[in-house]
């Protein structure tokens, strides 16, 4: 078996949760991109095509799971890359919190703007 | 059994000539991540005009993507997220046991599709912004 090498703690439930939106962000960032830049292009973008898009089940429920695992695999990315700078004691609980609420924040003004674009309430 | 390796305090850029291809890997990972978080936020605040009425998100859009910089800024965000993306399966690999002994190829690897990526998407991402 090889070994293993990881910059931060390996098996706790947040390194476990890195990697399963890891492999989710893989598929749904080039998906974003290949869709929003090559399929369809940036400049030619109206919110009449934005609503058309999230109007379809399939892409809004790809959309929010690309929100929540983006949001998630960055906070907590932002938390282990301080963690490993030597962050300890109050600052590393006064970072999380501040990460928690980044994140929540985050994802609820995320899914007030897809609601938006699909027509639904705000 | 997981192994540690001694490899020195990376977060010593100080140390950046000493640095092999592994650690420029995770340099590379770090910086690129920082900058997909940051542009995670800024692109739900652009996003955030939709909430003001469909002619001022369409403006928003039509204006940003009108401006030379942010079209040449987009190329630079889609080097950061294809390099990110190759990296993180890189990594998601050598986490399960496979390519380790070739990490240091897979991570020139990266590079090298990146570059070909985004080079061939350049015309893509600034046609019309001349």
């Amino acid at each position: 078996m090889a070994e293993q090498y990881s910059s931060f703690q390996s098996g706790t439930t947040l390194w476990f949760l890195q990697r399963v939106t890891a492999a989710v962000l893989v598929v749904t960032l080039m998906f974003h991109f290949f869709w929003l830049h090559f399929v369809n292009h940036a400049a030619e973008i109206t919110f009449q095509g934005t609503a058309y898009r999230m109007d379809q089940l399939g892409y809004l429920v790809t959309i929010l799971l690309f929100l929540f695992t983006a949001a998630f695999h960055g906070v907590n990315g932002v938390y282990n890359a301080l963690i490993n700078q030597g962050l300890t004691g109050t600052p590393k609980q006064v970072l999380k919190w501040v990460l928690v609420v980044g994140g929540v924040v985050l994802v609820i003004q995320g899914i007030r703007v897809a609601a938006t674009m699909a027509g639904g309430p705000v | 059994m997981s192994q540690s390796y001694d490899r020195g305090l990376i977060e010593d850029f100080g140390r950046w000539t000493e640095f092999s291809a592994g650690m420029w890997a995770w340099v590379f990972h770090k910086f690129t991540g920082w900058v997909l978080i940051g542009y995670l936020f800024a692109h739900i605040a652009v996003l955030s005009s939709a909430l003001s009425g469909p002619a001022v998100y369409t403006q928003t859009i039509g204006g940003l993507e009108s401006i030379l910089l942010v079209r040449i800024l987009e190329v630079g965000l889609l080097a950061v997220a294809v390099f990110h993306t190759l990296n993180g399966i890189r990594l998601l690999l050598v986490d399960l046991g496979i390519g380790l002994e070739s990490q240091d190829k897979s991570f020139y690897a990266s590079l090298i599709v990146t570059a070909v990526i985004v080079v061939a998407s350049v015309p893509n991402f600034l046609g019309g912004a001349f």
